[in-house]
């Protein structure tokens, strides 16, 4: 294998910053990647994350802070001169050139000798697998093929960096999952440093090292998978990450970071995750932890449920008027009467923000 | 599955001369949708293709062999250097004004389009477009005049000693087909450059193409059909340039064009079969030129100018 | 290096803008002296007239007769207005949504008007106009110019109409709608934009018409331009003033028309749009 990573040691984002006109789109992001790396900058849309790609990889100026390859600041260069590799979202491949042209053209700026081009393309191809259609131009590929296309392109002229901007949300579900695959094999093969943005907590969890999580244009979190989707650290993190049920809660007693509050007219038992002071708690949880049990501390009856297979989701409301997403491994028709309980250690407690 | 095919009932109502003649019609495309088209068609028909055929008719029955078939027009035409001439004179105003107009549209429409305030600027350059070679041929006589504006601002920055000679010449006709042709090249060349996905260009950047490389392997390559058809489109206005070749040229010398030929052999002989011989060249050379550009860009790439669905 | 091409950039940007403020000055230059003039009282050699007047309008209107020449272009613009949206948008509704053999040559003898030079056939049809004792009358004048029109609004309208998806109309059928209440209730609504865009296209370029007007006009029945056009054209007869008085009310006349096209319109469609019928 010739493609591989150029040597650097780490990328740092030092308290990068861009405006637009009054608007704050990103809050002084630092962050550091070492190489590769594989990151992904997960959020919902609006939350700066295609703007920070953009910061960049260049096709943005920044408007405060500074970006570092080792010792050699790269702010202020031009897109073309940062050598960084890009997926597009729409691909972006240039629909007069063959597969084979387009995936050269990164060599061909570099005025590498055809040879070497040639070989590289190959390999490339050879990568993606897509030797056979070389000579074909975009147009006349599927969707997850020039999608490939522009994961070689980005690749070939051996990038320290490749930026992908949510690669995958053009494509169809089944598709997603092998591009998923895909990726993070060619990830394994070439091992270059890759920044991810996506707005898909699971394709976040299956392909990062780690994850860096924004919201408004701030760095909420940074941790790996894992962690993050054990332990979110504020609330809107939780919810970005699964934890459907937000409860709003009344703190009561605490001890050991357990803590016991009301729900409503239930009593129920959690984590506290985030420090605060204040009876206002927020407790989420997964649906998934929400299970019927005849000593659940809720009582609720069945709005709907659906089955998935294996078991039932199902949407459940208490007498209060809250609205709780459960899971359930008996079927459950709507108008059922249930108690519905969470272990302990699977309720995570935050502190409840003045809106 | 084939096998409940053989057993089908075999009275199945396959007949095809059952199906009448309007289904029969209609499968070709042919109903009463289609026939919307008919009153335009014979529009067309009657006031294009009728005019054009029996001009072409026309000229094929000179008034001197007192309307008897021959090809006595064209043969004059091409025989009378001072006629045929004409021809050249056209082409030597048309081409290099075409082109100009075509080479300054490009890196101006380049810029423009990184423009919020796009509106503004095409705004003003619709009106010359809109204004027409007629007003555009009298505001230029004021302006560029040997006492208008632009000598006497020349003059007085001591740019030149006496008054530069710009209309009732080539050079004014020639500038008057720039100030009502390239407004329409440069709208026509930017809503093209505005159709090409700017993420191409992004892409192209983040392989390593500086300006030029990114000009020339990217916006030149799927810009080029367009520059075709601008080409042709605003060729067509140059080429059957009237009112400023007379009026800001010098009709019957260097800018006696073609159309002024056709207009004096109808209009001012009367010989309307000369006249209509006249103007069947005239559009044969403007086809052999539409003809020549697109031929020569038909090896250009001609697809959509976006990378990929979306 | 960097630096170099950053100076380049930066240079390359002002040639750019250079060009622009240039061709806007002269522009500018060409409009204003034609305004400037045509409320001077006399103007020779010196920046600008000894004096103001507007009595250039009133000699302009009486020894022009602009009065009638103004009734009659509005005149055929309003009928080539009705006549190209009677032709025009049913013949684009047709050509947008079938397919059928020998489309192909449809297109073609639509496109050849547009591309023609407007002597190769004007020339012709006024003599088959004239044959038809048309000639010279304001008919004639109408039905010349009502030629590119009929194109040029079926080919604003075809992309136009492609781009409405036709599954609205089976479904307007599939709730009940008959031919006439789907015509009225979704065609319209939908349509009614690009007509509106089309139509007052029509009516800028009708304006601005030369050649087949030129061609087929009699003295009672000239447009404005080409009344401007003769009276250029034997500029010397009549005070240069009264001249330029005449291009400032035809330039008032077609930037009212332009006001209005730019109310509905993108500036670029306004010659952008013939660009699809090359395409095709």
């Amino acid at each position: 294998m010739t493609i591989s990573a150029k040597n650097f040691r780490e990328l740092r984002l030092e308290r990068m910053r861009r405006d637009f006109g009054g608007l704050n789109a990103l809050k002084d992001i630092s962050l550091t990647i070492k190489r590769g790396e594989f990151i992904a900058l997960l959020g919902p849309s609006g939350c700066g994350k295609s703007t920070a790609l953009n910061c960049l990889a260049g096709l943005l100026p920044l408007t405060g802070g500074s970006i570092w390859v080792d010792d050699n600041r790269i702010d202020h260069l031009k897109p073309e001169d940062r050598g960084f590799g890009m997926v597009f979202q729409n691909y972006a491949l240039f629909p007069h050139m063959s597969l084979r042209k387009n995936i050269g053209f990164g060599l061909r700026m570099q005025k590498q000798p055809q040879a070497v081009i040639d070989a590289k393309v190959e390999e490339a191809l050879a990568l993606v697998r897509l030797t056979k259609q070389a000579d074909k131009l975009p147009g006349q590929i599927s969707g997850g093929q020039q999608q490939r296309v522009a994961i070689a392109r980005a690749i070939v002229v051996e990038p320290p960096l490749v930026l992908m901007d949510e690669p995958l949300s053009n494509l169809d579900a089944k598709l997603r999952l092998e591009m998923r695959a895909e990726i993070r094999r060619i990830h394994n093969m070439i091992g270059c440093s890759t920044i991810y943005v996506t707005h898909d907590q699971d394709e976040a969890l299956s392909l990062a090292d780690r994850i860096v999580v924004l919201r408004d244009g701030e760095v909420r979190q940074v941790g790996t998978p894992q962690e993050l989707y054990a332990r979110p650290a504020h609330a809107d993190v939780a919810e970005f990450m699964g934890y459907r049920n937000l409860l709003k809660a009344e703190a009561e007693t605490e001890e050991n970071g357990r803590l016991s509050m009301r729900v409503g007219t239930a009593r129920i038992a959690g984590l506290a995750v985030e420090p605060g002071n204040g009876r206002d708690v927020i407790a989420a949880l997964r649906p998934e932890d929400l299970t019927p049990s005849t000593d659940g501390p809720i009582a609720a009856s069945v709005i709907s449920a659906e089955y998935r297979g294996r078991d039932f989701y199902g949407l459940a409301r208490t007498q209060d008027g809250m609205e709780l997403w459960f899971r359930s491994d008996i079927p459950v028709q709507p108008g059922e009467a249930l108690r519905l309980g969470a272990p302990a250690e699977r309720v995570l407690v935050y502190p409840a923000r003045a809106a | 599955m084939s096998a409940a095919m053989e057993r089908a009932p075999l009275t199945a109502p396959a007949a095809p001369d059952r199906v009448s003649l309007s289904q029969r019609l209609a499968r070709r495309g042919l109903d009463v949708t289609t026939l919307l088209l008919m009153p335009a068609l014979l529009f067309v028909l009657a006031l294009f293709v009728y005019p054009a055929l029996y001009g072409f008719w026309l000229s094929l029955h000179p008034m001197n062999a007192n309307g008897v078939f021959g090809f006595g027009n064209y043969i004059s035409f091409f025989s009378d250097r001072y006629v045929y001439g004409t021809i050249f004179t056209t082409l030597e105003l048309a081409v290099p004004v075409t082109l100009v107009n075509i080479a300054l549209s490009v890196p101006i429409a380049l810029r423009v389009r990184h423009l919020r305030k796009q509106r503004l600027l095409t705004t003003i350059l619709i009106i010359p477009v809109t204004l027409g070679t007629v007003l555009t041929a009298q505001g230029m006589l004021n302006f560029y005049g040997p006492l208008g504006w632009f000598n006497r601002i020349l003059m007085t920055l001591h740019v030149i000693d006496a008054p530069v000679r710009l209309v009732h010449n080539f050079t004014g006709v020639f500038l008057s087909q720039i100030v009502s042709g390239f407004p329409f090249c440069f709208m026509l060349i930017l809503s093209y450059v505005s159709g090409i996905d700017p993420s191409l260009e992004q892409a192209a950047s983040m392989l390593g193409a500086g300006p030029a490389a990114r000009f020339r392997h990217i916006l030149l390559p799927l810009l080029g059909a367009g520059l075709a058809i601008t080409f042709c489109l605003a060729f067509v206005q140059a080429f059957s340039v009237f009112p400023s070749a007379v009026l800001v040229g010098s009709p019957s010398g260097p800018t006696r064009v073609i159309a002024i030929a056709a207009y004096h052999a109808a209009y001012e002989q009367y010989d309307y079969s000369m006249g209509s011989a006249i103007a069947i060249i005239m559009g044969g050379v403007q086809i052999i030129v539409v003809a020549i550009v697109m031929k020569a860009s038909a090896a250009l790439y001609r697809g959509p100018a976006a990378g990929g669905k979306g | 290096m960097k630096i170099e091409s950053e100076i380049a950039g930066k240079l390359w940007r002002i040639a750019i803008w250079a060009l622009v403020g240039f061709f806007i000055i002269n522009l500018t230059g060409i409009i204003l002296s034609v305004v400037v003039d045509s409320l001077g009282t006399s103007w020779f050699a010196t920046w600008l007239p000894n004096g103001f007047t507007t009595s250039w309008y009133s000699e302009s209107w009486s020894s022009f007769q602009l009065g009638g020449v103004l009734v009659v272009t509005l005149e055929v613009a309003g009928a080539v207005l009705i006549g190209s949206a009677l032709l025009g948008v049913p013949a684009a509704y047709a050509l947008a949504r079938r397919d059928f053999p020998g489309k192909k040559l449809v297109m073609l003898l639509f496109v050849l008007p547009l591309i023609i030079p407007p002597f190769t056939y004007g020339i012709p049809l006024a003599s088959v106009l004239y044959q038809f004792g048309l000639g010279g009358t304001l008919t004639g004048v109408i039905l010349a110019n009502l030629m590119p029109s009929v194109p040029f609004v079926i080919f604003i309208l075809v992309p136009f109409i492609e781009q409405i998806d036709p599954r609205v109309e089976a479904a307007a059928r599939v709730f009940g709608a008959g031919t006439w209440a789907l015509f009225r209730t979704v065609m319209v609504p939908l349509l009614l934009p690009g007509i509106l865009a089309a139509l007052v296209l029509v009516l800028v370029r009708t304006i601005g018409l030369f050649e087949l007007t030129f061609l087929t006009a009699g003295p009672g029945n000239q447009t404005l331009v080409v009344a401007l056009y003769y009276s250029v054209f034997a500029a010397g007869m009549r005070a240069n003033q009264t001249i330029d008085a005449m291009a400032v009310i035809y330039m008032v006349t077609s930037l009212v028309c332009l006001i209005i096209a730019l109310r509905f319109v993108d500036p670029t469609q306004i010659v952008g749009r013939s660009k699809k019928s090359a395409a095709h």
